[in-house]
């Protein structure tokens, strides 16, 4: 840590805004510890103005960012997680995610529109313990995927987990293969489905649903893989390349179609639902 | 004493080398002590059974990495009367951490696929300890669209730590291989039956393990990530790995009660494993009765199942 060097970023265009500068508080980008202020932070679209580090948004401010207003329609509103193995600790964690990010769980699905295209949309909330996936996050996924089915709509998940949640057990591994089989039928259907890969996916969401799709989108400087870098690193002591990981990284290896930032997601999926649709030829 | 891998066993090893010494001492005082050798012998055994029905979670861990365990490769020999193996992915590699090949077993062809662990440290480096690369589940994946295409069931034995953790394995898609694996088999058009027979760790396993029927060894174990890794993550301490192990539920007999597995098969002691004769038919003939019962169904009605069987694992409020 003595070595990076702290940036700063020219606060001219901020001067105005220094009162909310004040009431709000400065704090370091986490990438590359540029100071920045809450005020600018929302200016920039939620990403750091010197390097671009996408900050972590929730679940909400992703499907309001992507969906038309007021088309959204949220699905299994009320499906909340037990505690099946009676797992020490687990319920008080639970109440903490919710009482922290005002959800029920990790995930928000339901139905709404992009550009006017009917879909079915889902996106995980990395604040909600890490993200990760328990028996309610594979479940609102593959009903959302059925009902997608059901309804003949394409289906994009935007994706951001720590992995299986380790409190349920192999109940929570087992939502890897019920996801990936819910992919299955989507695919059978003949159903367009997109996933958009988020900081961070690791761990079993990437080694399911995440990586299924037809159409894989990472944003950018999004960390993507199965075992995280900290693991790689403490279990095989290789040192790993700058990078490594990275969507950028990923796009290099053929592991996903596209990296894009993400303010261009929308216009982006706006364009391939469209394609997917046929185009307007007689 | 170096056989001293499990502290609960000490006692009987102890009684073993006391019943050695008492042979000894038979040739050279010429006395014969045989009836009561075989009977201390005959309440060793009951001793060693009766603390087998006991066992803590983290002896079951234990014994489900024991290193003496049978491999895949014994269980094929044992169940499969010609087997020829198959290699590699035809994009990379051939992994030696998951093997594959067909032959026929009750006079029926199948495919078969597991994982392989060594039996020394020579074999596991090779082996890379039972914890396939991308190319492993490519060439699995390989094998089951085969299967598939001949009509001929697919058996799988479970046992690794889990999927290779490398930077290698990274750089080639290793999530993209696990996930195509569970894809693949969660809508597989031939039945697929898995043995749990040591370590089912975590995603690693599970691309082995969409099955219609899950038999696990009653001294081995599943679970989302290793004891350690849970106690290092939750409790940030490694060492309370043993208390993990009863929390996340990994033994056979509660993943039979929670219904995440089908069948549990009882094992002896694990020195008597493979000489079992009992063990080795019960095995037999569960994998038999599995076969038989999943290739009378109907292809669409046996993929149906399978995908209500997975569906409905996982635990909430509505």
């Amino acid at each position: 840590m003595f070595n990076k060097k702290r940036g700063y970023i020219d606060l001219s265009n901020a001067k105005k805004n220094q009162a909310a500068l004040d009431s709000e508080g400065n704090f370091s980008c986490p990438s590359c510890s540029a100071w920045i202020s809450e005020a600018q932070k929302i200016q920039n679209n939620d990403f750091c103005p010197r390097c671009s580090y996408h900050f972590a948004v929730s679940a909400w401010e992703r499907i309001h960012a992507i969906c038309d207003e007021n088309s959204f329609e949220e699905w299994d509103a009320n499906v909340s997680s037990v505690n099946p193995l009676e797992f020490p600790g687990y319920e008080e964690k639970l109440a903490k995610a919710q009482e922290e990010t005002g959800l029920i769980e990790g995930i928000v699905t339901g139905r709404g529109s992009i550009g006017g295209f009917d879909v079915v949309i889902g996106a995980m909330d990395s604040r909600f313990m890490m993200g990760s996936m328990g028996s309610v996050v594979g479940e609102k996924i593959c009903h959302a995927m059925e009902k997608a089915i059901q309804y003949s709509l394409p289906c994009i998940i935007f994706c951001c987990s720590g992995g299986a949640r380790m409190q349920e057990g192999m109940f929570s591994l087992i939502q890897m293969a019920k996801t990936s089989a819910a992919v299955g039928r989507l695919h059978e259907a003949g159903l367009l489905y997109i996933s958009i890969l988020t900081h961070p996916t690791t761990g079993g969401v990437t080694a399911s649903f995440a990586s299924l799709a037809d159409i894989i989108i990472a944003e950018t400087g999004a960390l993507i893989g199965f075992t995280g870098p900290r693991v790689i690193q403490q279990t095989t002591g290789q040192i790993l390349p700058p990078g490594f990981q990275r969507s950028e990284y990923l796009i290099k290896h053929g592991m996903v179609d596209l990296v894009q930032p993400r303010v261009e997601v929308r216009s982006l999926l706006i364009r391939l639902l469209n394609v997917h649709q046929g185009g307007n030829h007689g | 004493m170096a056989k001293n891998k499990f502290e609960f066993e000490a006692p009987y090893l102890l009684l073993e080398s006391k019943l050695d010494e008492l042979r000894k001492l038979s040739v050279q005082l010429n006395t014969d002590f045989s009836a009561e050798i075989a009977n201390i012998e005959k309440r060793l055994d009951q001793m060693r059974e009766e603390r087998y029905q006991h066992l803590t979670p983290w002896e079951q861990v234990l014994l489900a990495r024991d290193v003496d365990r049978p491999t895949t490769k014994d269980y094929i020999k044992l169940l499969c009367s010609d087997f020829i193996e198959l290699h590699g992915d035809r994009l990379y590699g051939d992994d030696p951490a998951i093997i594959g090949g067909i032959g026929i077993i009750d006079g029926r062809a199948v495919t078969v696929v597991g994982h392989q662990k060594g039996r020394d440290t020579k074999e596991n480096i090779n082996n890379n300890f039972g914890m396939p690369r991308p190319e492993g589940y490519r060439k699995a994946h390989r094998l089951l669209l085969e299967a598939e295409k001949f009509g001929r069931p697919v058996l799988t034995f479970i046992n690794t730590p889990g999927a290779d953790p490398g930077m290698g394995a990274e750089e080639r898609g290793q999530a993209w291989a696990i996930s195509e694996m569970l894809l693949c088999l969660s809508s597989l058009r031939v039945p697929v039956v898995s043995v749990v027979t040591g370590e089912g760790g975590s995603g690693g396993a599970l691309a082995l393990s969409v099955a219609d029927r899950i038999i696990m060894l009653s001294n081995t174990v599943f679970s989302v990530a290793s004891p350690e890794t849970c106690a290092s993550i939750l409790l940030r301490d490694s060492k309370r790995a043993d208390e993990m192990a009863a929390s996340l539920k990994i033994n056979a007999k509660s993943l039979y009660d929670m219904g995440i597995v089908d069948e549990v098969i009882e094992e002896p002691p694990r020195q008597y494993l493979l000489e079992s004769t009992a063990f080795v038919q019960t095995l037999e003939n569960s994998i038999k009765r599995h076969l038989d019962e999943l290739c009378s169904l109907d292809v669409s009605e046996l993929v149906e199942l399978r995908y209500r069987r997975f569906r409905k694992i996982g635990k909430f409020n509505e």
